[in-house]
């Protein structure tokens, strides 16, 4: 008896979370559905009519649309790499004992805590910018030109940016998983003879598989949509050189006022993240089980 | 011998790390220093010696009115985040506590919904939000930030409390707690310092969200991302007192941030590596 | 007063039937111990007993009031957890109060029975302490306060020392024992330990695979298992079972005999084997002796026998200690 009651009031507890959520998600997603397949442009929101399949292909033939599509990726593996690798290199530099580790812990988990306009802002104008940029006074002091980072390398700028503000972030986690290896087994290592290199192959890597394995989905996630470092450094350009698939669809309906083509690219940006979404899911999911 | 090659080893591993670290931390630190430069040291060439003025900070809100923004930021972080608690603590004590076969399913597609990108769903709000005369509201942001952080608090509460051993809970019932008693006295003091982490790495979340609240904003509830997003080209506005809008902006959520650290790496790994 | 009677009482978890149908009589002021191997279902009824679980049928008086849909707190039952379950939020000393808090007992009545208990339990000094700051056999003694401040008609202990080491649980035990002869209220102590059942009780109930194997006093059990289970389960070491017909034995299919009723010699006895292990205790010597066309054989000898491995021993059943079975592991009297 009390034990049906129980269930009862569990499942009135749980209704608002996933009522909201579900109207949050399922409404604003078949809206973007309808939209994809109408010719709906904001500048003439009268005359609205059935487009087939002609948003999707005008998005698909779209040489921006492949421009954006490789810029998302080149972010997101480009991060991912420097993120991991650096990553591990810290989080195994931070496992050693030292003087001071706790305000250098803070020194590097700060950057995650600078929200992306500021942290874009900083990056353009007080270290890459050609003129006052201390990247540029480096050079000078050098006896090299400066560089024009924005111009000369756009998406590499942002790679940078986007990597230093998820490196924290990917060092934390795999400090945090390193901190979690049995200190017994690394000594019994120790006892059969392995070196540093193969404790580290043998040992330390397969244990910070899963950790990584959680970084790279999570940070996927986050990386598919990068949006403000670009609106603030770059807006996209030169040209598209530096426009991925977010910012694309943003310039289609907010700068181009074209509802349906935004939406189709919309529909495609949502697929993409549901490749991704899928393997994350798996993932975490496991560790449900525990 | 092994002590003098251990305290070596130390040393080296200090100072390689003192290295990175200040790397990684120099934008910051840099910006803080150029914030009380002059705008004539700021932009003369890196120095690291500032002369130590807090006028950049006077001007920045005497010119730009900064107080505003950054009280829209405050209000809806901490109001989305409340709101998010108020709807989400019920949902994860009754995961935690009575699961049920479809529980795992309800918390993995409450993960999924974070994963849409929220660009593909722009458009239905944007129209939504100007439709029902949301945008660059107050009210209308605070319940977006709600929504999309929701799933995330829930997931984050639901760990802290799955860990609340039961024998406790079946203790207070020997005891003769009732189902309030036991509410009451035991389950809510144990579940307080979850429920305060889960706010606090919130606020921050909410605080550095740049999608949504700087397109469904434009003067009147511009929050500090919009706020300084509008710099992007910085006319009126020079590296000085950009710095020290940027400082202010950043400061108190790092703080926050350096408390949260922990929770941080539980909460955005939806408690998968602790 | 604690008299508790069970009647055919039954419990399912979905299609898996935990414990078929038990009955059984506890009678006021005794110490009875659960004890059987891992998933025998021994916490399964005590919790049972203490209104955790519902039952699936079946009937619980406690002093002859039937109390089967009663809630736990009603039931005036107090518990003793594996993991002393003590909340740890709260001080020593509120940890202690909190059912006679929950009673709205008078602050005055709270204080001193407080004190009292902590006094009994040697935990005065640390009344304002959390549990977090205290040693494990501290936080037990705390779990115990908690419990016999409401004075209930019978305290519950699920395993509660299997987390303290060995010389810690030595103590506990004997503190148990003693409590219960100061307090003189009926104990259900639930155990995989036969050491802690056979010290402890005054009645065990041998469980297995939900079905009580035997009721009685730890030496009935001893030296009158009913079967071969009971017979394996309680003495250590381990009784050994050799096939009658192997014994020289016609009316049995298996007999057994315990390591400590079993003689020595060098010249000449039933069995001949050779030692394999000798574990030498000093006060006791436990040989480990691979008999000819039988197996392993474990023997206790008395003090210190020089013995080692490899040499030539010769063993016998001392007479009248032989345990007889059937074919089903039943005992034969």
């Amino acid at each position: 008896m009390s034990t049906r009651n129980t269930q009862g009031l569990a499942r009135a507890m749980m209704a608002p979370s996933v009522v909201l959520l579900l109207i949050w998600m399922i409404v604003p997603l078949a809206m973007t559905l309808w939209f994809s397949f109408q010719n709906y442009n904001l500048l003439n929101p009268a005359n609205v009519s059935f487009a087939g399949l002609f948003n999707y292909q005008y998005f698909y033939t779209d040489p921006a649309f492949f421009q954006s599509v490789w810029n998302t990726l080149v972010i997101v593996v480009g991060v991912l790499l420097i993120t991991l690798i650096g990553g591990t290199a810290i989080a195994l530099l931070l496992d050693q004992p030292m003087f001071g580790q706790g305000i250098v812990r803070i020194m590097i988990i700060s950057p995650f805590f600078v929200m992306p306009p500021v942290a874009a802002l900083i990056w353009k104008n007080m270290i890459m910018h050609p003129e006052y940029g201390v990247l540029a006074d480096i050079n000078r002091s050098l006896g090299f030109q400066p560089v024009d980072w924005f111009a000369q390398y756009p998406l590499l700028s942002i790679v940078i940016i986007v990597a230093w503000q998820w490196l924290p972030f990917a060092t934390l986690i795999l400090l945090t998983a390193l901190q979690s290896l049995d200190g017994e087994q690394k000594e019994a290592a120790e006892m059969d003879g392995a070196g540093f290199v193969s404790r580290f192959i043998y040992l330390t890597l397969p244990h910070l598989a899963r950790a990584m394995t959680v970084v790279i989905l999570i940070q996927t996630i986050f990386l598919l949509g990068v949006y403000a470092e670009i609106l603030v450094t770059t807006n996209g350009g030169p040209g598209y050189a530096s426009t991925n698939l977010a910012f694309l669809i943003y310039r289609t309906a907010l700068l181009g006022y074209d509802v349906g083509g935004a939406s189709a690219g919309g529909i495609i940006a949502v697929i993409l993240a549901n490749i991704v979404a899928i393997f994350l899911m798996r993932a975490v999911g496991k560790n449900l089980d525990r | 011998m092994a002590r003098a090659v251990s305290s070596r080893r130390k040393l080296a591993a200090t100072v390689a790390a003192w290295a990175v670290a200040l790397v990684i931390f120099f934008p910051i630190l840099y910006t803080v220093i150029t914030s009380i430069k002059t705008e004539g040291e700021a932009i003369s060439g890196f120095s690291l010696i500032p002369s130590f003025t807090l006028e950049n900070y006077f001007t920045v809100q005497s010119q730009k009115d900064y107080f505003k923004p950054f009280m829209n930021s405050v209000v809806l972080a901490v109001g989305s985040t409340l709101l998010a608690l108020v709807i989400a603590v019920p949902a994860a004590w009754a995961m935690a506590f009575s699961p049920t076969k479809r529980t795992k399913d309800i918390l993995m597609w409450m993960l999924s919904t974070k994963m849409m990108p929220a660009v593909a769903v722009l458009v239905p709000f944007y129209l939504m939000f100007r439709d029902f005369g949301l945008l660059d509201t107050r009210i209308g942001l605070t319940v977006m930030l709600t929504m999309i952080n929701l799933p995330i608090v829930v997931w984050m509460l639901y760990t802290y409390f799955r860990e609340i051993p039961g024998e406790i809970l079946e203790a207070a019932r020997m005891d003769g707690a009732s189902l309030w008693g036991e509410i009451v006295y035991v389950l809510t003091p144990m579940a307080v310092p979850g429920i305060a982490s889960t706010m606090l790495l919130n606020i921050i979340l909410a605080w550095n969200e740049a999608f949504w609240t700087i397109r469904l904003t434009t003067t009147n509830a511009a929050p500090l991302t919009a706020f300084i997003a509008s710099f992007s080209s910085p006319q009126g506005l020079f590296w000085a007192k950009l710095s020290a809008a940027s400082t202010m902006a950043i400061a108190p959520i790092l703080i926050m941030g350096w408390f949260s650290q922990k929770q941080l790496v539980r909460g955005l790994t939806f408690g998968a590596v602790k | 007063m604690g008299k508790i009677i069970l009647k055919n009482v039954t419990k399912s978890f979905g299609a898996t039937t935990v414990i078929p149908d038990i009955n059984l009589t506890i009678d006021d002021g005794e110490f009875v111990v659960f004890v059987g191997p891992s998933g025998c279902g021994k916490s399964t009824l005590l919790r049972l007993i203490a209104g955790l679980e519902d039952t699936s049928s079946g009937v619980i008086e406690i002093d002859g009031r039937d109390v089967t849909a009663e809630a736990p707190a009603k039931r005036g039952l107090a518990m003793v957890f594996q993991s002393y379950a003590l909340y740890p939020h709260m001080s020593v000393r509120n940890n202690i109060a909190f059912p006679l808090k929950m009673a709205k007992t008078d602050p005055a009545i709270i204080e001193k029975k407080v004190t009292d208990a902590a006094r009994i339990l040697n935990l005065t000094a640390y009344l304002d302490r959390r549990p977090g700051q205290l040693s494990g056999g501290q936080r037990q003694r705390v779990a115990i306060g908690r419990a016999i401040v409401r004075e209930p008609s019978a305290f519950l202990f699920d395993e509660p020392l299997s987390n303290l080491d060995a010389a810690l649980r030595g103590t506990m035990r004997l503190e148990i024992s003693e409590l219960h002869q100061t307090l003189k209220t009926t104990m259900i102590y639930v155990t995989h330990d036969q050491v802690e059942a056979m010290t402890m009780a005054d009645k065990i109930v041998v469980l297995n695979a939900g079905r009580i194997e035997q009721v009685g006093s730890p030496l009935d059990l001893y030296n009158k298992p009913d079967n071969l289970f009971v017979a394996g389960f309680i003495g250590s070491p381990r009784m050994n079972f050799i096939p009658a017909a192997k014994a020289g034995i016609s009316d049995a299919h298996t007999v057994g005999i315990r390591p400590e009723h079993i003689r020595i010699s060098g010249e000449a006895g039933t069995f001949r084997g050779t030692v394999g292990v000798a574990e030498h205790l000093g006060a006791d010597t436990f040989l480990h002796v691979n008999v000819d066309g039988i197996g392993t054989m474990t023997v206790r000898a008395g003090g210190e026998v020089p013995v080692s491995h490899g040499d030539t021993v010769y063993l016998t059943p001392e007479a009248g200690r032989l345990h007889r079975f059937n074919d089903k592991g039943v005992a034969i009297r």
